[in-house]
């Protein structure tokens, strides 16, 4: 039954309309990727307000094109510029860069462009299979069960980020409140407006994430001295299929960092600890580990595979149980909302056409998006070599544009500027900003899943551990949210050292 | 490093603040069907505070000195900033494309040191082309004023 509603789905996805909608969102995102300042989540969200006009399916195809043409965007500054796009990419410039510089730039980019497709390609594969499962079961759950997956999505912010735990969950609670301003829906009260009709509206989501991603980004490198020094590329295709003969030599590395990508991807935030766990073990289980961040093929597989299986799990959650598990993913999932569809597991009963269309248009934009990597590597890389002082006010204006055009509203702007600023001093003081956005996406989801449940139970917390499947989930949720209490006591016991970063 | 964790954990703090008082304002119990509006943000701002407090705790016993900000690096964050601020007030009177040819007109001149030619190419291309993406392909108006009024947009 799978593979004919996947076949349904081709015959969605490889309409000519929808492949130009690929070509135009990978190579969208390709530039996007590259640009500072522009990640796949904001660049999503800017793009958001273009596809309102457009079919659902084209529209989710046009994004998620645009989320793998920056996932490869990424890998282009990483190795060439040694500028991580996004955090993901921060293990592919430990050997990529010094690959790079050593003349051997199109081995590393084509190592990484390959990665990345198998990694993705795997994750597709387990999606294509487990999805409708998943949805089968979430077709069951009722509120308590879906506030208790909700927690154990946050949990995962706390217990696995690795950043300052307490500020974790500080973000978490600020994305939550602020989704909490305006009309309650179910009341008809208005909260936290004190008075003010601009406030009414509430935050949008999309804003956020343009301020919070774009202007704060911007203001981040500006301050770290935005020197672009570029290697060159040194890309053709001898090199390509030279550096192919090389690459079934790690084929361990690549299963082992798709597997390591997809199981930790479905959990949010979970694509940068796969890329550098990936590339631990890597090392570790290497006969050179001495080679490593001196410009190790290797070096550059591991992370890339691994990120790439990653970001597309945590479109698993999205589409199955309506739970985002990035930035990137909650964005899409706002646009679900305004599309008019039900995120959820209903989706795969509702819009099956919309589900397996976009199941497999993952296969054919990946597809497409590393031959267009691939082939215009230079022209991409050529974007960084575009003055500071055009591309700033160049990119302040599109995100000025993308803020306008979610409500027509000159106060999204001003908002899209306070969001910059707030951006820039918290990821400076390290309050991780992806769980703040999930929370404002999922703040009203969340709120009316623990109401309906209190209803259920009249008033009673005991519901979420009393229901097998919500008591399951809660206690995994309660277990990473001690996690980060646990874990220093647990190494005192062993006599283990503490780590030194977790001092503070 | 500490002086600014301090002062962003103390504001959060007087947000959690705010947000207990609306939410204790709205009713944080129970109402004739189910939890009242205030029930949720009250939680939310109780655990702000908690969280604050103990950061505020962590950032005070912290011995870091390490600046927030070095001195010459403010500099060029706030050369990006207030032209970006300057460009949305002017944004409500004079629109969005005209706003942007200015900025991006003025930035290029006066942070890259560009020629004239390459000035007057960028800020006005880039904006036209906008125009014409926005206004024409996708039919997403964005904030216009009295040029384009003048000439029928």
């Amino acid at each position: 039954m799978g593979l004919e509603n996947l076949l349904l789905g081709f015959q969605i996805a490889i309409t000519p309309y929808n492949l130009l909608v690929a070509v135009v969102g990978i190579t969208l995102g390709t530039v996007i990727g590259v640009l500072p300042g522009l990640g796949g989540a904001n660049g999503v969200a800017i793009l958001l307000p273009l596809t309102f006009t457009m079919p659902p399916t084209s529209a989710i195809i046009l994004l998620t094109s645009i989320y793998w043409g920056a996932l490869f965007g990424g890998a282009i500054t990483s190795i060439l510029f040694n500028i991580p796009g996004e955090p993901w990419s921060v293990a592919t410039t430990f050997d990529g860069y010094p690959m790079a510089r050593q003349g051997q730039g199109g081995q590393a980019l084509t190592a990484a462009f390959t990665s990345s497709f198998v990694g993705a390609f795997f994750s597709i594969v387990l999606i294509t299979f487990f999805a409708p499962v998943l949805a089968e079961i979430a077709l069951r759950f009722g509120p308590p069960e879906f506030f208790a997956i909700q927690l154990l999505t946050f949990s995962s912010f706390v217990g696995l980020g690795g950043g300052n735990p307490i500020k974790s969950l500080v973000s978490i609670l600020l994305g939550f409140i602020l989704a909490s301003v305006g009309l309650d829906i179910v009341t008809g009260q208005l909260r936290l407006t004190f008075g003010f009709v601009d406030l009414m509206k509430g935050f949008d989501f999309i804003v956020a994430v343009i301020g919070l991603f774009g202007v704060g980004e911007i203001l981040l490198s500006v301050e770290e001295g935005l020197r672009f020094r570029s290697e060159r590329t040194g890309m053709n295709l001898r090199v390509v299929f030279e550096t192919w003969r090389v690459l079934p030599r790690y084929a361990r590395t690549f299963v082992r960092g798709a597997v390591i990508g997809f199981w930790m991807g479905f959990k949010p935030g979970g694509a940068t600890p796969a890329s550098f766990m990936s590339y631990a073990f890597t090392k570790r289980l290497s006969k050179h580990p001495e080679r490593f961040g001196k410009g190790e093929l290797e070096g550059v597989v591991a992370p890339e595979t691994a990120a790439h299986a990653a970001g597309v799990a945590a479109m698993l959650p999205m589409i199955t149980l309506g739970i985002p598990g990035s930035p990137t993913a909650a964005v899409m999932l706002g646009g679900l909302i305004i599309w008019g569809l039900q995120p959820g597991p209903m989706l795969f009963k509702d819009n099956p056409d919309f589900v397996w269309g976009l199941i497999a248009s993952m296969y054919t934009g990946n597809i497409i998006g590393v031959l267009i990597v691939l082939a215009f590597v230079p022209l991409f890389a050529a974007i960084l070599k575009i003055p500071f002082a055009i591309l700033t006010p160049v990119i302040v204006v599109v995100c000025a544009i993308g803020s306008y055009a979610v409500h027509s509203s000159m106060i999204d702007i001003w908002y899209m500027l306070i969001f910059g600023v707030v951006g820039y001093v918290f990821k400076k003081l390290d309050y991780p900003l992806a769980p703040l956005v999930l929370a404002l996406v999922l703040g009203d989801l969340a709120e009316n899943a623990l109401r309906q449940s209190l209803i259920m139970s009249q008033g009673s917390l005991a519901i979420f551990v009393t229901r097998p499947i919500s008591g399951v989930i809660t206690a995994a949720a309660v277990f990473f949210f001690v996690l980060p209490v646990l874990t220093p006591w647990w190494r005192r016991r062993r006599g283990l050292p503490q780590p030194s970063s977790h001092a503070a | 490093m500490r002086v600014a964790d301090l002062v962003t954990a103390s504001a959060l703090l007087l947000l959690g603040g705010v947000v207990v008082y609306d939410a204790a304002r709205l009713g944080i119990g129970w109402g004739t069907d189910g939890p009242k509006s205030g029930f949720f943000p009250f939680w939310l701002g109780v655990l702000l505070i908690v969280m604050c407090a103990a950061i505020l705790v962590q950032a005070a016993r912290s011995g870091a000195a390490r600046p927030f900000v070095r001195r010459e690096s403010i500099g060029p964050v706030l050369k990006v900033l207030w032209p970006a601020v300057a460009t949305v007030v002017l944004m409500q009177w004079i629109g969005l494309y005209l706003a942007s040819v200015l900025y991006t007109g003025f930035y290029m001149r006066w942070i890259g040191r560009h020629s004239w030619l390459a000035v007057v190419a960028v800020a006005v291309g880039f904006p036209l082309a906008a125009f014409f993406m926005f206004e024409k392909w996708f039919l997403v108006p964005m904030p216009k004023g009295p040029l384009e009024a003048w000439l029928g947009y």
